[in-house]
């Protein structure tokens, strides 16, 4: 790949920054970025996110963060423009997956993505009492403002249905608007951003460990995987590994949260096609797995269980046989569902060849996880980039082509089948040795991409002198996978949505921040 | 002689409206266990409207008058059809009053009703639910009305007393048409009533709600009279299956208290059975696309309309 090099070079003449690991950082000039934008348009390396910061030290001066990942060769690299006025060029031209984070970015700091289509405000509704928190913050009065709405236009006379923020069933809030010509969808939009809490400004100037518990708290059904992508880039961004036997405990809780959750959602997604027996029947799957995290881990979703540096509790030969018991009683629990999935025409009726996504725009906007792997794209942070302990050991990561609902569903059950093997590997092989080990304070820069769930999270993070914390951005993978949502319903019914969007299964507490 | 078909007419008009509660709770009952889960009292659904009936009404600013009056017609719309089905004796006053084709006509009319009701508070999800709805009785009405015909053109009458008198007598024999009306008559019953999977009663998706959706606006004793009419509904197409195509144990005139008592123990006891019948049903399949709705309905006005050939073509050898 040529073009991949040219990249590669093109970024070479450019400073790296020392203390960023383990990846490169480096500072670009303006028209190096207008170089990169280009060549991005013709390459095929992954958008991994893009955040603002504000540098005290010089001047409030800002500057704009974008990170990369050419998955060919396994090189992560983040690309800073410091930024004399409150302007960049924007991202989304070329990776549309950028969009919002543009929209983010000028929320949070005020900083205008130059060339980007889309200027609405996206997590600002209107409600916050000042303007652009994390840069100047001026007082404003308190005036919600109406949004404007895409429109459609056809020949046909469409109609809008306006749906939430507030569902008739316990789900998190979050507004959609669709455009339909009787029952088939035109156009759908997303409007998000109703549980903003302002996770990034509170975590500035907060200890790692108090850091880590609130990006455990970004998106509650994958607290371990987000405190894990923290803890990463926290050790990361101080030099040091956690010891091994953390690594591997870390590994089993990741796991055991991945297997829960698949439950869930693929009794969920049924549940949506009207088919309530498999909701209850993985429930209780679920339920036991988390009484078992609860008896063994003191959690039920493992909340707070891995801190910077380690982990906070240990298992003990007693504790692992229970994790071993309930793994295997899943196994078998599960294999029945699937079956009963298999064996239930009606159901697979509605799942075959609805919300079809194309791997085409799933690799334009960066989509990971199960959505991704659904639609061909072969993409797992536990594989590429890779960190321990899944380097050392070999596993399956399932693929389906088709990209519908049906696929996600597969993928979550082939999954479930693996992640439940890993955690028998990793409570068998279990090394011995300290559970914590000591994190200096002082500055430095980290990163880490972890695989939740969902998909791949990024998080960056920069420490202060002090080791505090003085910027975080955690990139929950829904950010990628909302916008395919709305593509991948174009063209279907209506009443089809709510089972595309539980095959999804996007967070909205983890892209309101 | 007519004060005692007065009695059991008024019995029959009570329980068609007091035992429909009973029915719902007892097939959420059996779907809840079926799921593995301890479900609520068989109860509950009396609980709920006594509940609905207590609350305060708020009605949306821009509900018309139709809006209002729109819950009492289909409510005593369902009832008076409810009341026209023999479920246990056929000594009923209102018997030669009304036939097969008043009880369509009066369901007809309960189903206008709460689709204008719908359209009237001018909420898309009501337009969504009416039209969904206008689509599935488009298509249910005329293979109910089908069905009617093959009975009729069997028994001689639209009567239903008088369709029971028939099959009792034994002049039915193994009909092919009446098997086939049978099967035509349960899937217009699915679909009637919002069952999966033409629709799904429990659901909280708003966007695959057919009857559900059109009723999202009203409370309070509003919601409480649609509920009970949907109820009502539900125990009306039980006993209208149990009253053609399993009448056995109905009391006939000339019997006597016993078979009063004995017609009401029968009718139980079916009524059970096909409410179990359905809850498993409706645990074992998925709901339909939206668009599916029409080869559901499509099959059923078929296999009526198979059935009225069938019988011309036996008639002719």
């Amino acid at each position: 790949m040529t073009e991949t090099n040219y990249l590669l070079r093109l970024l070479k003449d450019f400073p790296l920054v020392e203390e960023h690991r383990p990846w490169a950082r480096r500072i670009v000039d303006f028209d190096a970025w207008m170089n990169i934008i280009e060549v991005l348009a013709v390459s095929d390396w992954d958008f991994l996110g893009l955040w603002a910061e504000r540098q005290t030290q010089d001047n409030d001066r800002f500057q704009i963060h974008m990170s990369l990942r050419d998955a060919e060769n396994t090189t992560v690299v983040v690309i800073t423009l410091p930024l004399d006025g409150l302007s960049y060029p924007a991202v989304s031209g070329v990776r549309p997956g950028a969009a919002r984070l543009e929209r983010v970015v000028a929320d949070l700091y005020g900083l205008v993505a130059l060339g980007a289509e889309d200027m609405r405000p996206w997590l600002d509704h209107g409600r916050w009492l000042v303007n652009h928190p994390m840069a100047e913050a001026e007082a404003r009065e308190v005036v919600p403002f109406g949004y404007d709405f895409l429109t459609a236009d056809s020949e046909q006379a469409l109609h809008q249905i306006p749906v939430g923020p507030v569902h008739a069933g316990i789900i998190e809030p979050g507004h959609f608007r669709f455009h339909a010509n009787g029952e088939t969808v035109v156009r759908l939009e997303e409007r998000l951003g109703y549980v903003h809490k302002g996770v990034q400004a509170l975590m500035e100037g907060k200890t790692v460990q108090e850091a880590a518990k609130l990006a455990g708290r970004l998106s509650g059904d994958s607290t371990v995987a987000h405190a894990l992508a923290f803890v990463q880039a926290a050790e990361a961004a101080v030099g040091i590994e956690a010891p091994p036997r953390a690594v591997w405990l870390r590994a089993i809780m990741a796991e055991i949260e991945r297997v829960a959750n698949h439950l869930g959602d693929f009794g969920a997604v049924c549940n949506d096609a009207a088919f309530a027996l498999m909701l209850s029947h993985a429930m209780t799957l679920k339920e036991k797995l988390q009484r078992m995290s609860h008896h063994v881990f003191g959690h039920r979703l493992m909340m707070d269980r891995i801190i910077p540096g380690g982990v906070a509790v240990d298992i003990n030969k007693e504790a692992a046989r229970h994790i071993m018991a309930a793994a295997r009683e899943v196994r078998k629990g599960f294999q029945r569902l699937s079956d009963l999935y298999d064996d239930t025409p009606s159901l697979l009726d509605r799942t075959v060849g609805s919300g079809i996504t194309m791997a085409s725009l799933a690799h334009r906007f960066g989509t990971g996880g199960v959505v991704a792997r659904a639609a061909g794209r072969a993409i797992d942070a536990r594989k590429n980039p890779g960190y321990a302990p899944y380097g050392e050991l070999d596993f399956d990561v399932p693929i389906e082509i088709d990209g519908d609902v049906h696929c996600r569903l597969m993928i979550r059950a082939a999954e479930i089948k693996e992640s439940l093997a890993l955690i028998e590997r990793f409570t068998d092989g279990l090394p011995t040795g300290p559970l914590t080990r000591a994190l200096p304070r002082h500055a430095g820069e980290g990163m880490a991409l972890v695989e939740g769930f969902r998909g791949e999270i990024m998080t960056w993070l920069r420490l202060d002198a002090d080791g505090l914390v003085a910027r975080c951005f955690p990139r929950d993978p829904s950010w990628f996978q909302w916008p395919l949502l709305e593509a991948c319903i174009e063209g279907n019914i209506v009443a089809d949505f709510p089972l595309c969007n539980k095959s999804f299964n996007c967070s909205y507490s983890g892209v309101d921040l | 002689m007519i004060l005692t078909s007065v009695l059991w007419q008024v019995l029959q008009t009570l329980i068609a409206v007091l035992a429909a509660p009973l029915v719902t709770g007892f097939v959420r009952l059996i779907k809840a266990r079926l799921n593995g889960r301890i479900g609520p009292s068989p109860l509950q659904p009396y609980r709920d409207l006594a509940r609905l009936l207590r609350k305060e009404l708020v009605l949306a600013g821009n509900a018309s008058w139709l809006f209002r009056i729109a819950p009492y017609f289909i409510f005593s719309f369902t009832w008076m059809a409810a009341s026209l089905v023999p479920s246990f004796t056929t000594n009923l006053v209102l018997i030669p009053t009304a036939d097969m084709i008043t009880l369509v006509a009066l369901l007809g009319a309960a189903r206008f009703m709460i689709a204008l009701a719908g359209l009237d508070i001018g909420t898309s999800f009501g337009g969504l639910g009416a039209s969904r709805e206008m689509l599935i009785a488009s298509l249910a009405e005329p293979a109910m009305l089908m069905t009617v015909f093959t009975l009729a053109l069997l028994a001689g009458t639209t009567a239903p007393a008088r369709i029971i008198d028939y099959v009792l007598a034994g002049g039915v024999g193994l009909q092919v048409s009446m098997g086939l009306s049978l099967v035509a008559l349960l899937l217009v019953a699915i679909a009637e009533n919002g069952r999966i999977p033409i629709d799904n009663p429990a659901t909280h998706l708003e966007l695959t709600m057919v009857h559900e959706a059109m009723v999202l606006e009203y409370t309070g004793r509003h919601l409480a009279l649609i509920e009970a009419a949907s109820m009502v509904r539900l125990q009306l197409y039980i006993s209208l299956i149990i009253c053609i195509f399993l009448p056995w144990g109905i009391s006939q005139s000339g019997k006597g208290l016993e078979g009063i008592v004995l017609g009401l123990f029968a009718y139980g006891g079916k009524l059970a059975l096909l409410a179990a019948g359905l809850a498993v049903f409706e645990t074992v399949i998925a709901k339909m696309r939206v668009f599916r709705y029409a080869d559901f309905l499509g099959g059923a006005l078929l296999l009526s309309l198979l059935a009225t050939l069938v019988l011309y073509v036996s008639e002719a050898v």
